[in-house]
């Protein structure tokens, strides 16, 4: 078993690319997030916020492709409630029988409504650069929930040394320091319905919880299986250990 | 031949007709198997179970997926938030793949420790390399279909390998993509043969058993087994000892698949492919790390892909550059020494493997390669002037010697690995 372990941590070394992998990036700050763990569920009410946040500033560039107005029960949404914030979306549906296309309000098995017609779009209105979809992107970048929060926190002023690209931003912990997206998040950039402050740190810690959330939705059912699984396996490895004892008992 | 005996009509009638009870007899439960075998002996049957759970997993995730270069990424994401349990099959897949290669290198390395592939076993250690260069061609398709970024470039990375050939380089290369780059048909051929290989492996996994149920395993010691005294039946014996290793290595599989299904991943995949974006580090999965060093050690590109094919091919004629008659490292002090640098190299190698190539690592890299290949090289010498220690006279008598000696297994780790009941 100590053979199997030290090959477990060297399969582990093998792994552990993401330091470079970020290029120069500065490395993210450290948060303390509720769905980590083995047990790590998301925080509900956060995740609530940070889709508010998502859809009063995040979203005027950045698509959420993955995430239907049905799977907002997950984070909590009441069905009425979520049937509201899909009409409140227009979505083009069609062709209709006379052939057109036509504009409708969204319904909960509609997804969120992509902010641009077609990259070419995208990259007109954001001076060349493309704004990520956001499904993913907790999943798809190294330092995954901490880069992000660090990312949306870290905005500054550039270093004497360091000279900005026109229509770039000063962000260390971006790969290169220099981002062509402008500090999204301010004081107060959204009112929050709970009465929560919305400061940037705050701002920041529940939209990462909502896109947490929506990069893998079923890892709260993933971690519940999970436990009970390992606990069946030891268990079951205790006894098939006794098993084996029994049976070769007669050899020793 | 077989001890097999009933007196159920209906059992006999089939024997006559098909000796299907009588040949599962011959070989799952009176099949003779040498008494010493330790727990470094579990994972060939772990590699059986883990290419099972692959191919049941991997079903599954085909009547979901779309080999479309449009809709592969999204398909994916389709299983993973909403095909019932779909997650679970996916992350069992990519996670049990990774499972699969722990188990092979283990039972690879446990092979050459123990000398496994000397006479008679040459034929049974080829079906083994087969069966790992057909994996690892099914590894590396398989990364390729989720369609992410690190998918997409791995794919144009190890294709465009073949353009080293000289001459027809360019040629094999179009033909392997269907196109002048990857794209559509690349990975519509690779989905195709993801899905053909894996029972090729298990075709080759019965050559590989049969030559090994013929001459019978080898064992710790290293001797050939002399008379039914040196065996036990298979059932119970192993049967339950294999089962308890299934059940250990499960947590480990669980533990992965469950609390860091992405750990051995890379979060470059989560991008859909790109074909105008190269990631800033194109790296392998970890198994593949050691080749992925040699290749990029050598600074020639037909050299580093001569290497690297060359690194796997040599263990082909492993048991003719070991001139030594004494198959357990336990009673070859040299070769032992050497064999323990060797798995050290092999890690160092699957780190410089993820690597980028600058600096210290290039050096590292190159030494590393280096070693590897002298490892193979300094076998043959070793077999002429080493002086093995005393052979043990038989299995048993080995046996029981320890069980008055209080365990004395030759080799230190094995014998803590070992339960001594």
């Amino acid at each position: 078993m100590r053979g199997i372990a030290i090959l477990a941590a060297a399969a582990a070394l093998f792994t552990a690319q993401d330091a470079f992998a970020a290029g120069n990036a500065e490395a993210p700050k450290s948060v303390d997030w509720a769905h980590e763990g083995l047990f790590g569920t998301y925080d509900r009410a956060a995740a609530q916020r940070g889709m508010q946040v998502y859809r009063e500033v995040c979203s005027g560039c950045h698509g959420l492709n993955y995430i239907a107005f049905r799977n907002l029960t997950e984070i909590g949404l009441t069905e009425d409630q979520a049937k509201v914030v899909a009409a409140e979306y227009t979505i083009v549906d069609g062709p209709n029988d006379e052939g057109e296309m036509f504009e409708r309000p969204g319904k909960l098995s509609d997804y969120f409504p992509a902010p641009f017609e077609n990259e070419k779009a995208a990259r007109a209105a954001n001076s060349g650069a493309m704004p990520p979809d956001l499904s993913l992107i907790v999943k798809a970048r190294p330092g995954f929930e901490n880069y992000l929060y660090s990312l949306l926190t870290g905005y500054g002023e550039p270093p004497e040394n360091v000279e900005l690209m026109e229509g770039m931003f000063y962000n260390p912990y971006f790969p290169g320091h220099q981002i062509a997206m402008g500090e999204p998040l301010g004081e107060d950039a959204v009112e929050y319905a709970d009465g929560t402050k919305a400061t940037v740190d705050q701002l920041a810690r529940d939209v990462t919880s909502f896109l947490a959330w929506a990069a893998e939705p079923t890892m709260e059912a993933r971690k519940r299986m999970g436990v009970k699984v390992m606990l069946f396996l030891i268990i079951f490895s205790v006894l098939l250990y006794a098993v084996k004892r029994k049976v070769w008992a007669d050899q020793h | 031949m077989s001890g097999f005996q009933t007196n159920n009509a209906v059992i006999k009638w089939i024997e006559y007709r098909l000796p299907i009870f009588s040949y599962v007899n011959d070989h799952l439960v009176d099949y003779p198997t040498p008494k010493n075998l330790n727990y470094w002996w579990n994972f060939g049957s772990l590699a059986g179970v883990m290419l099972v759970v692959q191919i049941v997993t991997g079903i599954v995730l085909a009547m979901h997926y779309q080999p479309h270069a449009d809709l592969a990424f999204a398909s994916t994401e389709h299983i993973m938030r909403d095909v019932n349990y779909g997650w679970l099959m996916r992350y069992m897949h990519a996670n049990g793949g990774s499972m699969f290669f722990l188990a092979v290198y283990i039972h690879i390395f446990r092979g050459i420790y123990y000398g496994s592939y000397k006479a008679p076993r040459e034929i049974l250690w080829w079906m083994g390399i087969i069966i790992f260069i057909l994996m690892m061609a099914t590894a590396f398709m398989g990364y390729v279909l989720p369609w992410g970024q690190m998918s997409f470039w791995a794919a144009t990375v190890i294709t465009n390998l073949f353009s080293a050939v000289p001459i027809a380089g360019e040629a094999i290369v179009s033909w392997m993509w269907g196109g002048f780059s990857v794209d559509n048909p690349t990975l519509n051929r690779f989905y195709s043969l993801h899905y053909l290989l894996p029972f090729m492996i298990f075709a080759v996994v019965f050559i590989h058993l049969w030559a090994l149920h013929h001459r019978k395993s080898n064992n710790p010691l290293g001797i050939d087994i002399k008379g039914p005294q040196d065996t036990l039946p298979f059932h119970p014996y192993y049967t339950a000892k294999d089962l308890y290793g299934m059940g250990v290595f499960g947590v480990l599989f669980a533990f992965f698949l469950f609390f860091a299904p992405n750990y051995l991943g890379h979060p470059d995949n989560y991008i859909p492919a790109d074909p105008l974006v190269t990631p800033a580090h194109i790296v392998p999965e970890w198994y593949f790390l050691p080749f992925y060093a040699i290749l990029r050690a050598i600074p020639d590109k037909l050299l580093g892909v001569v290497a690297m094919f060359a690194s796997i091919l040599i263990l082909f004629v492993l048991p003719w550059l070991d001139t030594s008659k004494v198959r357990s490292a336990s009673f070859r002090p040299v070769y032992k020494l050497l064999f323990w640098a060797f798995l050290v190299d092999c890690i160092v190698l699957g780190y410089i493997g993820g690597q980028p190539v600058e600096g210290v690592f290039i050096v590292i890299g190159r030494l590393a390669t280096a070693l590897y290949f002298l490892f193979f090289l300094a076998l043959p010498l070793i077999g002429w002037f080493e002086k093995p220690k005393k052979l043990p006279e038989s299995i048993a008598k080995a046996v029981l010697k320890e069980d008055g000696g209080g365990g004395g297994t030759p080799e230190g780790a094995a014998a803590r690995a070992e339960d001594r009941g």
